[in-house]
């Protein structure tokens, strides 16, 4: 979707501010903002794809005064209603029955191990690739409403296959329940000019890694 | 409550009583046990974090077979170091040289290699450095007080899918004698996420 997540190339937000020594929380509500978004994760109701689209989905008037895990915590409210882990009206009471401990329950010490496995996101195909590193591509002027991870900056730019990543978990697919829809993933190179016109900066390139279905040949 | 460790917290903070609500919802529903959360933050705050991505570097540096590895298989040359797992399933190592810098954003989210790097800054999530990063990279870098010559080509990485790329910066000049520890001590976080470049030995 054209959310306000996708920022690339947008002006007006300011510059970098870099902090020296930055701690990795800066309030404790943060961590525990992290641990709860992680925690349920671990339930199994919803993918990493559907998360980033429920933070994507948070109005832009919204998403654009919150912190990072401020966007996090609204969008964990939102998935746990919509999955009806919890009831709109016990979030707005701040309380709930009790119940027993849910199966999928990640409990302290399984922390650890689980964090260390990740979830691989790579699928084998046995498709043949429908291009070959060096070839011409265009991105795609596609503006699906629902979840993509195709970038608005390179829609309908022609760039160059550089790698074939192999198979991966279509997020357009994993994001709304359809399935995994494993595609073929390619390292795209475009150049800054290319991208950007006389505006860009010289002797640049920008890449993203982008699903075969989101490229046509040039 | 059981987790008293909340007392220092500012109570007028709304997103503190939020977060607080929403854990008392789930802990009560049986679906987090807050014990859990509390190791996932011990892990992210005190274990992960880039000091682990420093000794892959200083090894690269200091081990030509180990950096051909990270150049053909990133994920397990990694994983033989002991670093794997969320947020860093599909590793990818790109290396800058005389004539190219590499630079690490993600434009749609915070797509950052957990495992090498710990959770990203605040600054690596913000909209400034997202939307400027694929448009401005060398103003973004002198920002950070890195002026690029003019030769050196910019290749900026937009982290859209599940791939995590680990700059590995140059090898300072006047390090050939130090140890594997002393070269980590060099490589920062922003040189491998590529917003800066490994310190010059005093």
């Amino acid at each position: 979707m054209n959310g306000p997540q996708d920022v690339g190339g947008m002006m007006g937000f300011g510059p970098v501010r870099p902090e020296a020594d930055e701690p990795a929380f800066h309030a404790p509500w943060e961590g525990r903002a992290l641990g709860l978004t992680l925690c349920a994760g671990a339930l199994g109701r919803w993918t990493l794809d559907e998360s980033r689209h429920a933070r994507e989905s948070l109005s832009p008037a919204i998403y654009y005064n919150a912190s990072y895990y401020e966007i996090w915590l609204r969008a964990l409210e939102a998935l746990l209603v919509k999955h009806g882990l919890v009831s709109a009206k016990e979030l707005a009471e701040g309380t709930s029955p009790e119940a027993p401990p849910h199966p999928k329950r990640l409990p302290p010490e399984r922390v650890e191990p689980a964090m260390k496995a990740g979830t691989p996101y790579d699928r084998p195909l046995a498709t043949t690739p429908r291009f070959r590193p060096g070839e011409k591509v265009r991105a795609r002027n596609i503006h699906p409403r629902g979840h993509t991870r195709l970038p608005r900056y390179v829609r309908g730019h022609v760039g160059v296959i550089e790698a074939d990543r192999g198979g991966f978990v279509l997020p357009d697919a994993s994001a709304h329940e359809l399935g995994e829809g494993a595609e073929r993933l390619y390292t795209v190179v475009f150049e800054a000019e290319t991208l950007w016109g006389p505006d860009a900066e010289p002797g640049t390139q920008i890449s993203v890694d982008a699903w075969e279905s989101y490229l046509e040949p040039a | 409550m059981p987790h008293d460790h909340h007392d220092h917290d500012n109570h007028l903070d709304p997103m503190d009583a939020r977060t607080r609500a929403l854990e008392t919802i789930l802990t009560r529903k049986g679906l987090v046990d807050p014990a859990a959360v509390d190791e996932i933050i011990e892990t992210y705050a005190e274990k992960v974090g880039p000091r682990n991505g420093a000794q892959v570097v200083a090894r690269a540096w200091d081990e030509p077979d180990f950096a051909d590895w990270l150049k053909r298989d990133a994920t397990a040359a990694i994983a033989s170091m002991g670093f794997s797992g969320r947020q860093g399933e599909h590793m990818r190592a790109v290396f800058n040289t005389p004539r190219l810098h590499n630079l690490v954003v993600c434009t749609l989210c915070s797509c950052y290699p957990w495992p090498v790097l710990g959770l990203p800054p605040v600054w690596y999530k913000s909209p400034a450095y997202r939307s400027r990063a694929v448009i401005e990279p060398r103003a973004v870098l002198r920002e950070f007080g890195l002026e690029l010559p003019g030769d050196v080509a910019v290749r900026v990485w937009d982290s859209t899918a599940e791939l995590r790329y680990l700059v590995i910066p140059e090898r300072p000049a006047g390090t050939e004698s130090m140890s594997r520890e002393e070269l980590a001590a060099l490589v920062t976080r922003e040189s491998m996420i590529g917003t800066g470049l490994a310190k010059v030995p005093a």
